[in-house]
């Protein structure tokens, strides 16, 4: 680093200290620093990582590629990992977890997020056909425990199927760009090959880089791929035989990924196999005795009739305003205190004891009657 | 007899039905317009603060001086009013950004968000002009209602009025502890106030230390000009927008209800105690702003969470459906309602009780306006 960049660079951390100084905290009384930098730029702030849209592009029909200029509050993210994303849509905030599909040795500091705009996907259709460049967007710090390892695999195998294609297009990028000379099969699943997602990108990283081997399946009866229809182990033992040898990372809709965890398991391989749920398992709607009982919401003196939904879409229905985000169990935006009764994880099934305690409410579902301090 | 017992059952229903329809409409429509526009008037109150407070250290020049209290002041104004008020009613609750929200807001007054959820949120809007039960009426220091029972010290009901304008900031800050509950009926203990004023200290504190001690010694020689600054902005906002409260719910013909009127009322008996209990003032856009579109005080305490912004256009709506069933709808010119408030002030001075107890409060409220002929040449 030479002095140019240092002085500037220097000149921000001093200012950053002062705005987050007690003297400035109190003569900005009761509202924060932050409140007053917004009004001058958008992306200030002391804390909150904020992002402006630079660049929208459409790499397939139904997708939409949004590269962001984070601001200097953005700590990095390991390839794997995904960030919270919030948008104001006619008014209201909207929050949902995309993974960078981005290098990490991308030198502009830019992270670029892709998502397919699913028929009742309201974020990712906002995303899609209403977003501007220019645009400001809030993001979270990256988090979670799908994540490349420092110390890199020996031999690694990416597999993914939809748009859960980002986190692992993040591993293949990141280890291209280090120069890993350890063997890369990158198996993807789409509909059809119009769907895939970056498909030109990866078919000249398998051109450029010997060690990359590029698996595409594509629904029956579609050309242009490897492989052909959903996932089964002769898709293994075909073309990755030695897949008990890999660190394998997978990323794809639910019966995909239930079907490839089937197989490590048998093969007695469960802990070499490391997996990121991009969407919350449909939640069967729950019509057995559960459903039974009302739920009271006891802070608004409101109370529904379960209809074993989740909670945070029954607190909704009841004209009430919970706080919530992800809406996947992932940002802990809707934790709340039960009271009373007992709810249901829907990720994992696990029945809740009746005792007070803090839940998460769209991952929650009641059984029988339940109270929460909302 | 009030219009509040001449009302029929289905009447009250049919009310309650249109009123409803209003609301959920306006719900409905929540959206962009709406989060514009708070987030324009938040933009402007910031820029007003750093305004006034920037020129305020330039206070040894007159001219900076004026524009910076008058700065300042709108800035307090603005967010107190139509910022503070508004948000902390959970009227922007929907747009789920946590800085504008009922659970987080903060403003620039003594009261926390807490204590002001609870007194007006709560007490005020629920038992709206319910003797003893909102404390607004007369805020534990006037005697607002001939129903209140007179005592000796509300001779000086004026001077009080006075005082309270002044000091707004702060007694609305401590009008959780019910101070009249300790100083004068002593129900409250000292310990049990203490405890109660401790999270109110805090935050009166810091207030007082931001606007009196920190910015004032910012200015370095100039401290007594950023002082003096602070000391009127603070004054300003205290008078008026205890004023624009004052005419909200005190004008002479707002009826005041008896305890009993809350046992098992009705959504449409709400409705109509709300609607009777209120008074608008009319005047310009700048006005409504300025007021927190409290000059729609009807509207507001008919929808306190659908943003404020909105009771412009809702109330020829609920003009109507006041005609409609022959309900008043008090408004009138801010001077004429505030020289309403003040008459009302005056007369409470003196003892006086009308018309047996038990019956009711508003049975005597049409009456109360001969009945005040009374009362007046009584003080003369």
């Amino acid at each position: 680093m030479n002095a140019t960049t240092q002085t500037p660079r220097r000149f921000q951390q001093g200012l950053q200290r002062l705005l987050q100084s007690r003297v400035a905290g109190v003569l900005s009384y009761p509202h924060g620093v932050d409140r007053y930098l917004e009004v001058l730029n958008p992306l200030w702030s002391t804390t909150e990582v904020r992002a402006r849209v630079e660049k929208i592009e459409h790499l397939t029909a139904d997708s939409v590629t949004v590269t962001l200029q984070p601001n200097t509050n953005w700590q990095g993210f390991i390839p794997g990992q995904f960030v919270q994303l919030t948008v104001s849509i006619d008014g209201k905030r909207h929050t949902r977890c995309y993974s960078p599909a981005n290098s990490l040795h991308r030198t502009d500091g830019r992270i670029e997020l892709t998502a397919k705009a699913h028929a009742n996907g309201f974020v990712s259709r906002y995303l899609r056909e209403q977003l501007q460049e220019g645009e400001v967007v809030t993001l979270s710090p990256a988090g979670g425990e799908f994540a490349l390892p420092e110390q890199r695999p020996e031999r690694v195998l990416l597999i993914s199927g939809g748009s859960g294609i980002t986190p692992v297009m993040s591993m293949l990028r990141t280890l291209c760009d280090e120069g890993y000379d350890g063997e890369i099969t990158f198996l993807h699943y789409a509909n059809r090959a119009e769907d895939m997602i970056y498909a030109d990108e990866l078919a000249d990283i398998a051109t450029r880089h010997n060690n990359v081997t590029l698996l595409r399946a594509f629904g029956e009866g579609e050309s242009g791929g490897e492989l052909s229809g959903l996932f089964c182990s002769e898709h293994l033992c075909s073309s990755v035989p030695d897949f008990a040898q890999a660190t394998t990372f997978l990323c794809g809709p639910p019966p995909m990924m239930a079907a490839v965890e089937k197989v490590w398991e048998e093969e007695g391989l469960s802990d070499r196999l490391h997996k990121e749920q991009f969407t919350l398992a449909t939640p069967q709607l729950d019509t057995s005795d559960e459903a039974g009982g009302e739920v009271r919401f006891a802070r608004s003196e409101t109370l529904v009739a379960n209809n074993g939904s989740n909670l945070l879409e029954q607190a909704e229905a009841a004209g009430l305003t919970p706080e919530s985000g992800c809406r996947m169990g992932i940002c802990y935006s809707c934790t709340c205190k039960k009271t009373a009764g007992k709810v249901r994880d829907l990720r994992t099934g696990e029945i809740s004891s009746g005792d007070e305690e803090d839940i998460q409410l769209c991952v929650s579902v009641p059984v029988g009657t339940v109270t929460l301090d909302i | 007899m009030s219009i509040y017992h001449t009302l029929t059952p289905e009447q009250f229903d049919a009310i309650g039905q249109e009123l409803d329809a209003i609301r959920n409409r306006e719900i409905a429509d929540l959206g962009e317009k709406d989060e514009k526009y708070i987030r324009t008037l938040i933009k402007r109150q910031r820029q007003l603060e750093v305004a006034g407070r920037g020129l305020l250290m330039a206070g040894f020049l007159p001219p900076a001086w004026l524009a910076g209290v008058a700065c300042l002041s709108a800035s307090k104004i603005l967010d107190n009013m139509e910022i503070g008020h508004n948000v902390m009613h959970g009227q922007y609750d929907w747009m789920g950004d946590k800085n504008i929200n009922s659970r987080n807001f903060d403003w620039d007054n003594t009261c926390t968000n807490t204590a002001w959820k609870h007194t007006h949120n709560f007490e005020h809007h629920t038992f709206t002009n319910v003797l003893d039960k909102d404390h607004d009426i007369g805020y534990g220091i006037l005697r607002m209602s001939d129903d209140q029972e007179w005592e000796p010290r509300f001779v000086l009901n004026p001077i009080l009025a006075v005082i309270l304008s002044t000091f707004f900031q702060h007694f609305v800050a401590v009008q959780s502890l019910k101070l009249e509950d300790y100083l004068i009926y002593k129900t409250k203990t000292k310990e049990e106030l203490k405890a109660e004023f401790k999270p109110t200290w805090k935050k009166m504190r810091k207030q007082l230390f931001k606007d009196y001690l920190l910015f004032p010694a910012l200015a370095g020689p100039f401290f007594p000009f950023v002082f003096a600054g602070n000391v009127t902005a603070n004054l300003a906002r205290n008078l008026w927008s205890s004023q624009v409260i004052f005419n909200g719910h005190f004008p002479e013909e707002v009826e005041q209800f008896p305890e009993s009127v809350l046992e098992d009322e009705s959504r449409g008996h709400w409705y109509v105690r709300q609607m009777l209990g209120s008074a608008n003032f009319e005047g310009g856009r700048l006005m409504h702003i300025m007021s927190g579109n409290l000059s729609f005080q009807i509207e507001h305490h008919l929808f306190p969470d659908i943003p404020a912004h909105r009771y412009a256009r809702i109330s020829p709506e609920v003009k109507a459906i006041c005609e409609k069933y022959g309900l008043p709808y008090n408004t009138g010119s801010f001077m004429k309602q505030s020289v309403s408030v003040w008459k009302r002030i005056f007369k409470m001075s003196l003892p006086g009780k009308r018309g047996g107890k038990g019956k009711g409060l508003m049975a005597k409220v049409i009456p109360l306006k001969s009945e005040s002929g009374s009362t007046s040449r009584q003080a003369a």
